[in-house]
């Protein structure tokens, strides 16, 4: 007997000793890495020392999925990018596009054609001039329908872009040629006053040819991106973190502050406030981490976090097809019927600004003001309750209903956060209308589906933007055409001044009409309903300057420096 | 014995198999897909997307290509990172969740034994009550709460920790007590109640009567016999803690594969939910399997059963 047990013991022994080995030799391989972390955790806590290289840290959710400029479609892989490459513009800090590689932009007489002339001495990362060939090529590369771009739709303001991308045009069609080695001609379809605007977004970003045709995966792993901006990515350890660091050869190398760039994947915003805490990272906000939102009123009142509005509209649709929302009286009871402010400070609780409107206000308008500057929506139409009740009263004898219906559901995508606010909107309406809303949630992806197919009576809705122009919020969630109108809200008056806007003779008259289509849609339509404009919390370690959230809330830290 | 191993191989196989099929209809069968996006695509971008992953042809046609592409051992690439192949996915994120799984096994059986061992030896007196204590509250506190509860005192406050990351042996402490603190308890709950019995024995009596030490006799005699239940659970235990915990990723912010089982049915990740899928079912039945062996090994009453089984 003795000899049977004697045998598997050894075994385990021998197992558990081959274990920790193995374990002692993976920790060994890690703390190879240490190392360098470590320094350049010093290098930053340090007391000032001339020349002391800057680094600047901070966290993303997640990685970006794509580093491929016709392949990005998030805020993560525009955070990045905006170091990594350079386009023809770029937008400052108040969102106003300035010209980058482009030396001058010049628009012809009806709007339509753009000459661009691309300064000479920007180079790749790899030694090679960036051309126009390489933004021709880009961009045609993007509409490509072999490509399979998902953001390919940003560039069909190219004359025959959408064409080609459906399959039906060439290549050579589409409106967009490099006439010699630094001017690039540009077609559009129609005249777009924002294309300038248009230029700083990340698809219209240049790729290098050789670089693309080599290899489909180019942009996955940092030892093959060749890229063109501000940083060179120098490590990718993908879902642990990213290096960048400065590009010496950079045109405009003087401008840029900023050594070393380190950004950490990490998920859980608690993790994030505790990295903040103990030193590890400068920075969180504005779609890199995010404050812990029980933590957001006391850092503010502390004045060690700060809030900025963002280009994004919290709302929520009415199904406009279906009783009783079909009616314009119910749908402007259940608007007035609640108190925005009072969801804002008990449920949502980040400063964030009450919506009558559907253009934030962080979106810029005509003559170098704010579109809510020109076109504030506080008139649109105010919270009474007492007229709530009449119109509601109204609606339903008009719909011939006796009483109102008791399935009525407010749909929303399963999150803690959307659903406290679904529970205290429903309760004014119960409390103010007397009437009974039922709550469901569906997660992400059944929700689109289910919203898309009409399959809702109220569906939350949030909604950022693209570009730093209105017409992302008018065009977009108005127009009956829109792809995502998914209350099918539907007036041709409406469609008829979207439709003008994008051939109005100028910018300033464009703005107006699309201001004039919002104010029907909210005002005398209720269409949708307006709840909140999104707002950003950020937090900067005290020495760094210009690094910022931008227009629609993203993390703007390629300017930034450190005292 | 080998035919023992064929049987159970074979089995592997045909249940991989069922599994498969069932996941690959269940995943296109929920709504929802990878090319769902808040803004409404293009009608034309949809369509280049969809030709582009094959997802415009019939269920049956893509089931096909994913088996046929499969045999030649081609997971695929990631419908949502673009151009990362499945399976370098999955190795690299298997690695980090490897090391903290051995990690978190190796302290589990140890300290869990040991706390076992003691309380067994010292039935009903003070260390018995003590370890048992710790042995409930290991078991009634969750990860979730454990881990942020380390993070924030050990890391934040006492900064004895980095709150998060790998990158040398002391960031495996709080993950690894998070991880391990559940199995301990288990661990030392089990070993005790077989231990207790095994030490009221015939045997360990005339162990005791021949004048051996407690120390030899619990080692060399009882520990032996009371190890079968503790092997059963590691099977289910290793297989568990390697493929990684969503929360204790999470929290620690650690590269592992845990959050690849909920973001990629998030994501609609088709070749990444079946890549994973595959993958922890393989994990799981090779451990259960080497959890059979082990069994074998050690018991030699089941290797008679086995010969009987013959």
């Amino acid at each position: 007997m003795k000899g049977n047990f004697k045998k598997p013991v050894h075994l385990m022994l021998v197992l558990v000793l081959a274990f920790s080995m193995l374990l002692a030799a993976c920790t060994g391989n890690n703390n190879k890495q240490d190392p360098a972390n470590n320094a350049g955790n010093e290098g930053t806590n340090a007391t000032d020392a001339p020349k002391e290289p800057q680094e600047f840290r901070f966290t993303l959710a997640s990685e970006p999925p794509s580093l491929d400029p016709a392949l990005m479609t998030d805020a993560q892989s525009s955070i990045v990018a905006a170091g990594l490459y350079e386009g023809l513009t770029r937008l400052n800090t108040k969102g106003e596009p300035e010209n980058a590689l482009a030396e001058s932009i010049t628009a012809s007489e009806d709007g339509k054609t753009y000459t661009i002339k691309l300064r000479q001495d920007a180079k790749w990362s790899n030694g090679d001039p960036v051309t126009a060939n390489d933004f021709e090529f880009a961009w045609k590369r993007a509409l490509n329908p072999e490509t399979a771009s998902e953001y390919a739709y940003m560039l069909f303001y190219l004359a025959n872009g959408e064409k080609y991308n459906s399959g039906k045009g060439s290549a050579d069609e589409v409106g967009v040629k490099a006439s010699d080695e630094y001017t690039l001609e540009v077609t559009l379809n129609s005249p777009a006053p924002y294309f300038t605007s248009l230029l700083s977004h990340y698809t219209y970003l240049p790729v290098h040819q050789a670089t693309v045709e080599a290899a489909a995966d180019w942009a996955a792993e940092a030892s093959t991106i060749v890229s063109n901006g501000p940083f060179k990515l120098t490590e990718w350890a993908h879902a642990d973190k990213l290096v960048l660091e400065k590009n010496a050869d950079y045109y405009n190398a003087d401008a840029i502050n900023f050594d070393k760039v380190t950004i950490s994947l990490v998920e859980d915003e608690n993790t994030v406030y505790q990295l903040y805490e103990t030193d590890k990272i400068d920075w969180i906000g504005a779609q890199a981490g995010s404050v812990p939102s029980d933590l957001v009123q006391q850092l503010v009142s502390e004045k060690k976090a700060e809030i900025t509005a963002v280009a994004s509209v919290y709302y929520y649709l009415f199904n406009n097809n279906k009783e009783p929302f079909n009616n314009v009286k119910v749908r402007k009871a259940f608007s007035m019927a609640l108190d925005r402010q009072s969801l804002i400070d008990n449920v949502a609780q980040a400063n964030q600004q009450p919506a009558f409107g559907l253009v934030p206000p962080s979106i810029t308008g005509p003559e170098g003001k704010m579109f809510r500057e020109v076109y504030p929506d506080t008139g649109y139409f105010s919270e009474n309750v007492e007229e709530a009740k009449k119109l509601l009263a109204e609606g339903l004898a008009e719909l011939g209903l006796s009483s109102f219906p008791a399935d009525v559901t407010l749909l929303y995508n399963t999150s803690e956060g959307h659903k406290a606010l679904a529970e205290a909107a429903v309760d004014m309406w119960r409390k103010n209308l007397g009437v009974e809303v039922k709550l469901a949630n569906q997660e992400w992806g059944t929700f689109l589906e289910t919203r898309k197919a009409g399959g809702f009576d109220i569906a939350r809705s949030g909604w950022g933007a693209d570009i730093n122009h209105p017409i992302n919020f008018t065009y977009d969630l108005i127009h009956s055409k829109s792809g995502n109108n998914d209350g099918k809200y539907n007036n041709p008056a409406v469609d008829k001044l979207l439709d003008d806007s994008l051939v109005a003779a100028t910018p300033e008259e464009s703005q107006q009409k699309m201001a004039e289509a919002e104010k029907i849609a909210v005002s005398e339509d209720m269409g949708v309903l307006p709840t909140y404009y999104y707002t950003t919390v950020t937090m900067l370690k005290p020495g760094f300057e210009g690094v910022v959230s931008d227009y629609a809330g993203h993390l703007d830290w390629v300017h930034g420096s450190k005292k | 014995m080998l035919r023992f191993i064929l049987g159970k191989l074979v089995f592997m196989v045909v249940s991989l198999f069922l599994l498969i099929t069932a996941t690959f209809m269940l995943m296109n069968a929920i709504p929802g897909s990878p090319l769902q996006s808040e803004k409404a695509p293009n009608p034309a971008v949809q369509k280049n997307l969809e030709a582009y992953y094959g997802l415009d042809k019939p269920l049956i046609v893509q089931y096909g290509k994913y088996l046929a592409n499969l045999a030649k051992g081609d997971m695929g690439i990631s419908m949502k990172k673009k151009f990362q192949s499945v399976d370098k996915m999955i190795k690299q994120s298997f690695g980090p969740s490897l090391r903290l799984g051995i990690s978190a096994i190796i302290t589990s059986v140890l300290v869990g034994c040991i706390l076992g061992i003691l309380a067994a030896m010292y039935h009903r007196k003070f260390i018995d009550n003590l370890a048992m204590i710790l042995a409930v509250i290991g078991l009634a506190i969750p990860s979730i709460v454990l881990a942020p509860i380390m993070q924030y005192f050990l890391g934040t406050k006492l900064r004895w920790f980095e709150v998060a990351g790998l990158n040398g042996p002391m960031d495996y402490v709080l993950p690894t007590i998070a991880l391990a603190s559940g199995p301990i308890a288990f661990i030392a709950r089990l070993l005790r109640s077989t231990m207790i019995e095994v030490l009221n024995a015939d045997f360990i009596k005339t162990a005791k009567s021949k004048g051996l030490s407690g120390y030899v006799i619990v080692v060399k005699h009882a520990l032996r016999n009371s190890m079968l239940p503790v092997v059963t659970y590691l099977g289910y235990l290793t297989a568990g803690i390697i493929t990684g915990s969503v929360v204790v990723e999470k929290i620690f912010a650690i590269p592992g594969i845990g959050k690849h089982f909920v973001t990629s049915v998030i994501d609609r990740d088709y070749p990444l939910i079946m890549g994973i899928t595959i993958f922890y079912a393989v994990i799981l039945m090779l451990s259960r399997f080497l959890a059979d062996v082990a069994y074998v090994l050690v018991d030699p009453r089941m290797r008679a059963g086995g010969k009987v089984a013959k």
